[in-house]
């Protein structure tokens, strides 16, 4: 264990070199490019390849293409380069290429506010591309859980064949906190096929998780964002496509208990739920400790794996209290609140490029009181 | 010498193809096999890597690693395959639509990067799988689904773009000349760096009907007909037809060995 100094972003280009990641690929963008520049740095010094792409739409294709060539991959972005890269995130989930995709949220929409913080992009991590596919997506909120998240980003995309996205925003990206580096990290890696060579199938829905053979392996596979069959081969059969969509749900799934990060804080005796994630959960735990000084019973819970929810974790700790939800958009992850908890739901939002402090929700629950 | 397509690199079961009766494509297709087959390469070290189109369909016929990718994108996942892993002989088969016009960014900096990749383009003048509309390619006063009144925007020189932006192994041919596109494709192969061969084919269906260029074998005495040898005329374009040749084969250091040099400096 080490103590360091280090900003978000910078936790999540070590933390990724620690957690397999040989290959990066990106197009500068601010408030992300400074984690292709560590890596830029970092990469070289350990045989790994980083290569700075044309573009978005090019860096996310090079990010598979190094996956089935048997590397962990990351890329990283902001906003309008996130939404470049749905094409290939949509590949990557329908085809189950492993990769990570960093998005450092900035104000949007379009060129926005480049240098300063939003929590705009909490959707399109859902449903930035087209069509059904499962997604994971996680979101820290300090330097050191931007460091220690980035390794279950990678063993959730490894375990799962799945593209995992890691959300942040330009407060945690830049920010500077002294952190404990730990080595102890399990680091999970893809399985590979045991099955003789010509009996290979990459999509083997006799599997939840099909194992994946890396190219030049000597399994000659066929890989294609057309809807494909277990073998991987294009087809447009009602039964094999739905098979593998719902394969592709199940996967994710079945699978919450694993999957579905949060924190609480304060909710035992809570009479208020206040929902709130990133950096605007650290507000939040700030109002918090001022409400109940002044003897209002409130708690947080803060989501940490934003996409999938467990609707029963959020349904259970939302009976009984007036839910808040607070988030620098006009109405994103309250939506998905309103869904599972079915009752009326207090939102306080904005996306002007200011965090919600922790005086304004203070002020929003006294309000309400 | 004649050199037959190895049944091991076809799959089999996956044909009969889906391109139209009398399209080019399988003469191109055929060309880049025996060119495989002569190259003596590693098959199990082949990626065959084609974006979205009539071509973009071939990585499903030929039996090596195959990755069938994004329309416009092929240069984009093959770059990341090659640089993660080196020993891979990466090809790409990608269409006048797909590289030139959707993926016209990655392919000028594929060949910018001089990046150890051999692309073959079928440069058909037409997008056919959408049903015959313009493609960059496309000539002048063609007509097509969204020319009806004839184009009015002078082609692109695939092969002219490719030599400006710093590929290092340029040639054309039509499927009028199979034995001659087969041997650039060899060459292109067997060169380090960025190899582009423009395979000049038919689109009987959409770009041939429209354009009274006759049946598949007429449309294929047209070719014949119309191409110019580069030694004839020392350019890779001219007004009379189409310059076939070799146009340019130089040495230029090539990025993932650049790459891999530099990490032999700095590695720890």
């Amino acid at each position: 264990m080490k103590e360091r100094l280090m900003s978000g972003n910078e936790a999540v280009a070590i933390g990724a070199i620690k957690a397999g990641c040989r290959f990066f690929a990106g197009y500068p963008i601010t408030p992300s490019t400074d984690l292709a520049e560590r890596m830029s740095k970092l990469l070289p010094e350990i045989g790994g390849a980083f290569i700075q792409m044309e573009d978005e739409l090019g860096s996310i294709g090079a990010i598979i293409g190094a996956s089935l060539a048997g590397s962990k991959a990351m890329t990283a972005t902001s906003g309008p380069g996130f939404s470049l890269m749905q094409e290939g995130i949509g590949f990557a989930s329908f085809s189950e290429i492993p990769i990570v995709v960093v998005d450092v949220q900035r104000v949007g929409p379009s060129t926005g506010i480049p240098t300063y913080p939003s929590q705009g992009d909490i959707m399109q991590a859902r449903w930035g591309t087209h069509g059904s596919h499962p997604i994971i997506a996680l979101y820290p909120s300090s330097v050191k859980e931007s460091y220690d998240l980035i390794f279950t980003a990678f063993n959730f995309s490894e375990k799962y064949r799945v593209p995992v996205i890691f959300i942040s925003d330009e407060v945690i990206g830049h920010m500077r906190e002294k952190i404990t580096v730990e080595d102890s990290h399990i680091v999970f890696e893809r399985k590979k096929p045991e099955a003789p060579k010509e009996d290979y199938l990459p999509f083997d829905s006799r599997y939840e998780v099909p194992p994946l053979a890396n190219f030049g392996e000597g399994y000659r596979f066929h890989i294609t964002g057309l809807t494909h069959d277990d073998t991987g081969f294009p087809t447009s059969d009602p039964v094999k496509t739905e098979r593998l969509m719902e394969r592709l749900q199940r996967k994710i799934l079945n699978h919450l208990d694993e999957i579905f990060l949060y924190e609480t804080f304060l909710v035992e005796d809570a009479d208020i739920l206040i929902v709130s994630y990133g950096v605007v959960a650290r507000s939040a735990k700030e109002a918090i400790l001022e409400l109940r000084e002044k003897g209002v019973k409130v708690g947080l819970f803060r989501p940490i794996t934003i996409w999938p929810s467990s609707e029963k974790i959020i349904a259970d700790l939302a009976l009984n209290r007036k839910v808040f939800v607070f988030e620098m958009n006009l109405g994103q992850y309250v939506l998905e609140v309103e869904r599972i908890v079915k009752k009326k739901v207090e939102f306080y939002g904005k996306e002007n490029g200011e965090i919600i402090s922790p005086e304004e929700i203070e002020s929003c629950i006294l309000k309400s009181l | 010498m004649y050199t037959e397509i190895s049944l091991d690199n076809l799959r089999v079961n996956k044909l009969p193809h889906i391109w139209c009766a009398g399209c080019g494509n399988g003469i191109v297709l055929s060309a880049i096999l025996r060119a495989i087959e002569r190259s003596k390469i590693d098959k199990e070290k082949i990626v065959f890597v084609s974006g979205i189109g009539c071509a973009g369909r071939s990585s499903g016929y030929v039996n090596f690693n195959t990755l069938h990718t994004l329309h416009g994108r092929p240069l984009a996942f093959a770059t990341g395959i090659k640089l993660a892993n080196p020993d891979l002989q990466v090809i790409v088969a990608t269409g006048d639509g797909d590289l030139a016009a959707i993926g016209g960014n990655h392919f000028i900096h594929a060949a910018k990067r001089n990046i150890d990749l051999t692309v073959i383009v079928f440069n058909n003048f037409v997008y056919g799988m959408t049903g015959g509309q313009f493609s960059p390619t496309t000539p002048e006063d063609s007509f097509t689904t969204t020319t009806p009144y004839g184009h009015i925007e002078e082609p692109m020189n695939i092969s002219y773009l490719a030599i400006s932006a710093g590929a290092t192994y340029v040639a054309r041919e039509t499927i009028g000349n199979p034995l001659m596109l087969e041997k650039y494709i060899l060459n292109g192969l067997l060169h380090k760096g960025f190899s582009l061969i423009e395979a000049v084919s038919s689109c009987v269906t959409e770009y041939g009907r429209r354009n009274n260029l006759g049946d598949p074998a007429e449309y294929v005495k047209f070719f014949k007909d119309k191409s110019i040898p580069f030694s004839k005329v020392k350019s890779v374009e001219s007004n009379d037809g189409i310059v076939v040749g070799e146009f340019v084969n130089i040495e230029r250091p090539e990025f993932v060995s650049s790459y891999y040099e530099l990490v032999k400096k700095v590695k720890k």
